[in-house]
């Protein structure tokens, strides 16, 4: 196994390539859930949970499933179904097994299904023909990097609250404005190359 | 119903109830791929094929559904259309469907879609529901091709391909990227507030 292609993958997923920043997936939770830090870790765990058990599950069935028998072509279908019923059972063995992180997740498990975050990174897993570990590596890479994008724009937003805002930009106006100036910061990786 | 109420179905998600500036709605393809008013449009008009039959289709079936299972019902009925869609852009439109590439199939996780099914579609009539799925998918077409637009000229000098500024103008190239996306549409809902504001007095 090549580690330095792994690192690159990591580095890339988070940094340059950061799904909320450069590749505008998942900005609906990032716009809804980012008002507090403290939910917004909630929601950042939660889907990285299921973002790297989405990657793992969607590249066996596209390689064993859906290849062998020529269905490429049921794909979206096929992975909007395995997350649907995958955040249910994550959501059912949570509440059985741990119901103090059930306590702290779930109100965010429901919503996992409809961020697109999930079904694009497992889409893009198998575009980037990426074999069995990377895919696994670039899901969590990827969650990492949204959950750092939702926990930076939650600070701000908590700092917001007491600056003297212009009316008219107040609540999400301002916070898209603040996104474009992080989003801006990120440009500053886009040079890199690994 | 009365003939207003087919019309009102119609015309109120355009400005007042637009599912993008007002409800923020669908977001991801918003901001994901108008970077020119082109894309925008395309990207509208493929929501709209898809919010509008899947609207019909599951007035029609409402009653088959338990309610249980309505939401996973309405995904699959979704993911077909969205793969239907994706299959005939793929054959009759190759170079729009590879510009506008992942976020066809994410049409599957809009919100617009899943939310318009479980709140108007679930509850009314085949006819209302499919003025419903245009009005909404005009709507957000329309927040699209204005975003886009704005981007494109401030970003690339042009509009629709066309170019409007002479060649000596330097164009801010930050519209069309990442960060611009951003900030139109945070400049687009403070126009708005400010307008809502004035009115109120």
């Amino acid at each position: 196994m090549d580690l330095g292609n792994l690192f690159g993958i990591i580095f890339g997923s988070i940094f340059i390539n950061n799904f909320v920043f450069a590749k505008f997936l998942g900005i609906c939770p990032f716009m809804g859930v980012s008002k507090k830090v403290e939910s917004s870790i909630g929601m950042g765990m939660a889907v990285t949970f299921v973002m790297t058990l989405a990657s793992a599950v969607t590249w066996v069935v596209q390689n064993y499933l859906l290849v062998p028998f020529e269905l490429e072509y049921l794909q979206t279908i096929a992975f909007i179904l395995i997350i649907a019923s995958l955040v249910q059972f994550v959501e059912m063995a949570v509440q059985k097994t741990s119901p103090n992180l059930y306590k702290a997740l779930g109100v965010f498990l429901p919503l996992i299904t409809t961020n697109c975050a999930v079904l694009g990174v497992a889409i893009l897993n198998i575009q980037e023909k990426y074999n069995f570990i990377e895919t696994v590596v670039n899901g969590m890479a990827a969650a990492i990097g949204f959950t750092m994008a939702l926990i930076l724009l939650a600070g701000i937003r908590e700092r917001l609250e007491y600056a003297d805002v212009p009316r008219p930009f107040q609540g999400v106006a301002i916070a898209f404005v603040t996104a474009g100036l992080l989003a801006m910061a990120f440009m500053g990786f886009s040079g890199m190359k690994i | 119903m009365a003939k207003n109420n087919y019309i009102k179905l119609l015309t109120d998600p355009l400005i007042k109830g637009n599912p993008v500036f007002v409800l923020l709605l669908g977001l991801c393809p918003t901001l994901g791929v108008t970077n020119s008013a082109i894309n925008g449009m395309a990207m509208g008009l493929a929501t709209l094929v898809v919010l509008s039959c899947s609207n019909v289709i599951i007035s029609a079936i409402k009653k088959l559904i338990p309610a249980k299972v309505r939401i996973p019902a309405y995904i699959i009925v979704i993911a077909t259309l969205v793969t239907i869609v994706q299959m005939v852009m793929q054959g009759y439109l190759p170079e729009l469907y590879a510009v506008l590439g992942l976020f066809l199939p994410l049409i599957v996780v809009n919100c617009i879609i899943l939310g318009r099914a479980e709140s108007f579609a679930s509850k009314n009539g085949i006819f209302p529901s499919l003025l419903d799925g245009i009005g909404n998918g005009l709507g957000f077409t329309l927040a699209l091709t204005v975003l886009g637009s704005i981007r494109e000229i401030l970003g690339n000098g042009s509009f629709f391909g066309l170019q409007l500024t002479p060649p000596t103008f330097q164009p801010a190239l930050i519209f069309i990227l990442a960060p611009g996306a951003f900030i139109t549409i945070g400049f687009i809902i403070a126009t708005q507030n400010y307008i809502k504001m004035k009115k109120e007095g």
